[in-house]
């Protein structure tokens, strides 16, 4: 009896000698290694990483699935994650990670919480409007579960920083909104061997994907994506519009493939890429794909003769342009100065009484939320399959058959692009007199933030 | 969609092919907002070749496609960067992209990749 006591004592001794200095950080020794057979009664080793009693009962649950076991559960402790974007996927994807016990989590991202991320962004809050989302978000997660190591990278991931900050992790989730950024992840990760977890979402769509899976087997960003898309075809969720749980759904589907590649599940068909389409409002919502394999010809994860293979050198050196790559966004500049009015210029012409024709081209979805008082709405689309047609300027004629041609028109949309256009159209087409017809600068939005007539709801 | 039948050299009469048509991503949009097409095409093309999916794009931008925005859709001939050609939910890459050559019944699948998140 006391000998037993004797040795727990020791062991217990040992074992507080080692967890301070492990504290003051000296201590790279595994903490219990001579106790494999016998561990301590709380603690369950394995290499570095252990379990508290408390992790035992927090990761039961998905402990107790044979999908993950104790050895999954280890390999989650083990594990680095980054999460690049803690936006719509992002939230979600962290939140489920992070509660599955990752050993590190890393979130990169260089905005601020605004109060319309709110319906998708999940971890992020009313109170937290203003916070950088990465300082938001590690509050949230702390909070939910205080084991991981959460690292926070406040900072645009660039060419300059991303092979610095990926070598640190095993795992990369792309939770990201633009092309330019996700061929970025894409090379990096594929240089530094690390598999991708990308999804992405719009409107009432998602797609998944698992890329370089594993790291020189499975196919990568370009390997099925080589050339980007036309800038112009590129549409944000600010523009088209996102259902919450569509993209939340998507970042937990990327929490799963990551738990799945973590603990590598031994059901997944090495070597075989699917990808997931999801639509909410599709006849049947959820379909799986079978993508191509790598390609040997792939610039990123292709032979490594070719001239124009993607190094760690061309990114760092600053070769890779990958904004140009993607075609930028232009911002539309179709009007002179003249051809615009403020949104305050425009309130003074209400005021003034002057007669005049309101054009709001924005679609009818929009145009139902809120409107100016007395506004024609037609459609920009509708403007838009004109400009195709010979008969342009007649059909854009007979739009305004009714409307009288001696008063001055002011077009307006969202922000301030679709309206130049169109109010170029019709100074083209000749329906109305050309120095009378005018842009309202930055649209509704604009009118809305001034507060020129007061309140009005910005969306 | 255009002739039901089409004499061939020999006299004997190919059949139209009947085939699903499906658009996701926001394509949709360029076809009538509508996700899920049945048509009939002409199983021969106009020198008696059995058509293939080069043949269908072009069927589509002539008869299925009422939006003018054909730059959407095709570019320079092919189709555009950023869409996924899918035959039976398998990449066209695994059956040979636009030299595959239809079969009665086929769903072919038009994803325009998404980017927001
Ligand atoms: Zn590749």
């Amino acid at each position: 009896m006391e000998t037993s006591l004797e040795a727990e004592n020791k062991v217990l001794k040992k074992r507080i000698s080692e967890l301070e200095a492990q504290l003051a950080g000296h201590s790279d020794r595994p903490l219990v290694t001579s106790q494999k057979s016998h561990p301590p009664p709380n603690i369950v080793s394995k290499g570095e990483v252990k379990l508290s009693l408390e992790e035992y009962k927090r990761y039961g649950r998905q402990m107790i699935l044979p999908e993950i076991g104790i050895e999954g559960q280890m390999s989650l402790k083990q594990s680095r994650v980054l999460i690049v974007g803690a936006g719509g996927l992002g939230c979600p994807a962290a939140a489920y990670l992070a509660g599955a016990g990752v050993g590190t989590l890393g979130i990169i991202d260089h905005d601020t919480v605004e109060n319309s991320n709110l319906h998708r962004q999940i971890i992020h809050s009313t109170s937290r409007v203003g916070m950088m989302k990465v300082v938001s978000a590690v509050t949230y997660l702390r909070d939910l579960n205080p084991h991981p190591n959460y690292v926070p990278h406040i900072e645009p991931l660039t060419t300059e920083n991303s092979l610095r900050i990926m070598a640190e992790y095993d795992l990369v989730l792309d939770c990201t909104d633009h092309p330019a950024i996700r061929y970025l992840i894409n090379d990096v990760a594929v240089i530094m061997g690390v598999p991708i977890v990308s999804a992405s979402a719009l409107r009432t769509d998602g797609q998944l994907v698992v890329l370089n899976n594993p790291p020189g087997v499975g196919p990568c960003y370009r390997c099925i994506w080589p050339r980007p898309p036309p800038a112009e075809s590129v549409v944000g969720c600010g523009e088209g519009g996102i259902l919450g749980p569509v993209v939340g759904l998507m970042g937990v589907m990327q929490a799963i493939e990551a738990i799945k590649i973590i603990t590598k599940n031994p059901v997944r068909d090495i070597g075989r890429t699917e990808m997931t389409l999801f639509a909410a409002y599709g006849a049947s919502p959820f379909r799986s794909l079978k993508m191509r394999g790598r390609k040997e010809g792939c610039v990123s994860c292709g032979s490594p003769e070719r001239a124009e293979k993607i190094t760690r050198e061309s990114i760092e050196d600053g070769r890779m342009d990958y904004v140009a790559f993607c075609g930028g966004r232009v911002g539309v500049q179709v009007l002179h100065e003249g051809e615009r009015v403020s949104v305050a210029e425009y309130q003074e012409v209400v005021d003034s009484g002057v007669d005049h024709l309101l054009l709001d081209v924005r679609d009818e979805t929009q145009f139902g939320i809120c409107q100016l008082a007395g506004s024609l709405n037609i459609p920009y689309a509708e403007f838009e399959a004109l400009k195709y047609e010979d008969s342009e300027a007649e059909e854009i004629k007979s739009k305004f058959r009714d409307q009288p041609k001696d008063r001055p028109v002011y077009v307006i949309c969202r922000l301030g692009n679709d309206s130049q256009i169109v109010a170029r159209q019709l100074k083209e087409a000749g329906v109305f007199p050309d120095d009378r017809v005018f842009d309202i600068k930055g649209g509704i939005v604009e009118w809305a933030r001034s507060g020129v007539a007061g309140e009005f709801p910005e969306y | 969609m255009g002739e039901q039948q089409d004499p061939s050299p020999n006299g004997i009469y190919s059949k139209p092919v009947s085939l699903n048509i499906e658009f996701s991503g926001g394509l949709e949009m360029l076809f009538s907002n509508q996700r899920s097409h049945h048509i009939q095409m002409p199983a021969k093309g106009p020198s008696k070749q059995p058509v293939n999916i080069g043949f269908l794009v072009r069927h589509l931008c002539e008869n299925l496609m009422k939006d003018k925005r054909k730059d959407l859709f095709v570019l320079e001939d092919r189709i555009r960067p950023g869409i996924l050609v899918l035959i039976n939910d398998a990449d066209w890459e695994l059956e040979g992209e636009e030299e595959y050559l239809i079969q009665d019944g086929d769903t072919i699948l038009f994803v325009s990749t998404l980017h927001g998140g």
